[in-house]
């Protein structure tokens, strides 16, 4: 029997075990899957707990219940990966070894990387969202909070899903409007980026929508550390911002299981081609999702378009045929705005997301770039779809793997090179 | 695309005055960048200038992180070497293209 082998069972490790039990003949491919939690999150909705718009219970089903029957799960702690032999260590002292393998672990926060992030005042003034455990904490603070100062913070980049931040500032702002409290929050927005968003048209619409809902914008900090005696953040330039509550996002790493095998970058990210989806550590490692080092965004609908062509590319190693060339980058992701509705961004490694209507042609229903309530709708209804479809590797109808130009007002300028 | 002029030589530039072919790029030509950021080139700079433009040219993305692991400055030296925007600026006066972090 030969090996293949799946390190973490989160969005990407899930769909890539759906996937490749449906296309590996089972008698002669064992597939293995391992991970050191239980609990599957729905991450995306960690955006919503805080302001109580979903119920803890919606986000945690059994990591289990996602991965077919004759795919072996592994509990347990990657220690490392021994690339020479094929092999990998359980921190439990199990030793898997494999033909092939896929790295899926993702991506987490590091909070320790600022100075003064992760001290005394960690969960009480300052919080995190990007964690189960940090949104629940935040929803229970802001269910008291009075009003003051609040700072929605990005310390470093890449971070996942990075336009959650940014959806984080406008749905507070509808939930303190809600509340009765507007006028007592004074929200600013605080990012390392040269404006709300870094690619130019969807800078333009956003920054355009903070100033509407009147949040602040204080681009081009790179913060140095969190002065907690005095509530402010300084950043490198000597720039200053206080807060009476600062929701960050800090800076996010890749697992130290990679940094342990010897392959990261400095931020335990895999160097990955970003096309084929194949390692530049060995031609029988693959890695997907949010643990590799492609300059694409760190989100599900990505993982979920790798995964397919991740899936074709695996079957084509084992054929010992050429690596299909196929990952443009394609990122497809709602933009929550607050007062139910949200805009729709679609783009990849060389086309800027831009105006226009999605997934059909001149219909819609969907609308890029701006603010409706359908997209609204569709945001909510991608919860469904990542449990039932999504992370089972079912094709999303009409949704393409790369991406299409249909639909789009392109203008020839706007090809940019990534 | 237009075209400045720096050291007495015709450079073409983007809108945003980044040097389009690093081959046209010369120290006289760095120096006059820098004047226009309002920055005097000492030794230091000079060798965060080559860093950079090494790592360019290993198609290495660079970030103010790696900068600060680089061994050549911290952060902080980084940051006053280069007033405002370091990794902005410091890309210009290397003739390297603006950085963009990936998203
Ligand atoms: C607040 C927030 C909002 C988001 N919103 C959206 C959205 O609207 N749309 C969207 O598409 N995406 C969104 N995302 C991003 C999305 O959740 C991630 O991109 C996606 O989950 C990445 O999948 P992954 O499999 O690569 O990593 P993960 O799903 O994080 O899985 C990694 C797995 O590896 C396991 N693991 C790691 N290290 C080890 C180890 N050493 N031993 C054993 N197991 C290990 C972990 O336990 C985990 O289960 C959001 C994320 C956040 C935080």
């Amino acid at each position: 029997m030969k090996k293949l082998l799946i390190l973490g069972a989160g969005t990407s490790g899930t769909m890539m075990a759906n996937h490749m039990h449906k296309v590996l003949p089972h008698q002669e491919w064992e597939i293995s899957i391992v991970d050191q939690d239980e609990t599957h999150y729905y991450q995306p909705g960690f955006l919503f707990l805080p302001f109580d718009l979903i119920k803890s219970k919606q986000l945690k089903k059994s990591i289990k219940k996602f991965i077919p029957e004759g795919v072996h799960l592994v509990h347990g702690t990657i220690d490392r990966i021994d690339k020479e032999h094929d092999q990998v260590f359980l921190e439990n002292g199990m030793v898997l070894s494999y033909d092939i393998l896929i790295i899926a672990t993702g991506t987490h926060i590091a909070p320790e990387e600022i100075e003064g992030m992760l001290e005394d005042q960690w969960q009480e003034s300052i919080f995190d969202f990007y964690t189960y455990k940090g949104a629940v904490n935040l929803r229970n603070k802001l269910r008291m909070w009075p009003g003051g100062k609040l700072v929605v913070h990005i310390s470093e980049m890449p971070i996942k899903c990075p336009v959650a931040p940014l959806e984080f500032a406008f749905l507070s702002d509808s939930y303190f409007l809600n509340k009765g409290i507007r006028e007592k929050a004074d929200i600013t927005y605080v990012t390392p980026m040269s404006g709300a968003f870094t690619k130019p048209k969807a800078t333009e619409a956003l920054g355009h929508l903070l100033e509407q809902k009147n949040i602040k914008l204080v681009p081009d900090f790179n913060i140095e550390r969190v002065d907690t005696e005095n509530n402010k953040i300084i950043d490198y330039g000597g720039q200053e911002v206080a807060y009476d509550l600062l929701v960050t996002v800090p800076t996010n790493m890749g697992d130290e299981m990679v940094a342990r095998s010897g392959m990261g970058d400095d931020l335990n990210y895999v160097p990955t081609d970003k096309n084929t989806l194949q390692t530049k550590i060995k031609d029988n490692i693959f890695a997907i999702g949010d643990a590799t080092d492609l300059p694409a965004s760190k989100a599900g609908s990505v993982a979920h378009f790798e995964s397919e062509i991740l899936t074709e590319n695996i079957q084509r190693y084992i054929e010992g045929k050429e690596l299909k060339k196929e990952f443009d980058g394609h990122t497809n992701c709602f933009v929550e705005t607050g007062h139910g509705k949200a805009l729709l961004i679609d783009f990849n490694y060389t086309q800027e997301p831009v105006r226009g209507v999605f997934p059909f042609s001149g219909v819609g229903p969907l609308s890029l770039l701006k603010e409706t309530h359908m997209n609204h709708l569709g945001k909510l209804a991608f919860r469904w779809i990542y449990w039932n479809m999504l992370i089972q590797g079912k094709h999303i109808p009409f949704v393409t793997p790369t991406m299409s130009l249909a639909g789009k007002e392109i203008e020839e300028s706007e090809q940019v090179e990534s | 695309m237009s075209e400045r002029t720096y050291a007495e030589i015709n450079i073409d530039c983007n809108e945003e005055g980044y040097l389009t072919d690093l081959d046209q790029w010369n120290k006289d030509v760095a120096m006059d960048i820098a004047v226009e950021e309002g920055i005097e080139l000492q030794e230091k700079h000079w060798e965060v200038l080559d860093y950079i433009q090494d790592q360019y040219r290993k198609e290495v993305p660079l970030t103010i992180r790696k900068i600060g692991k680089s061994g050549i400055v911290d952060i902080k030296t980084f940051y006053q070497l280069f007033p405002g925007g370091p990794l902005k600026k410091a890309s210009r006066i290397a003739g390297i293209p603006k950085p963009v972090s990936c998203i």
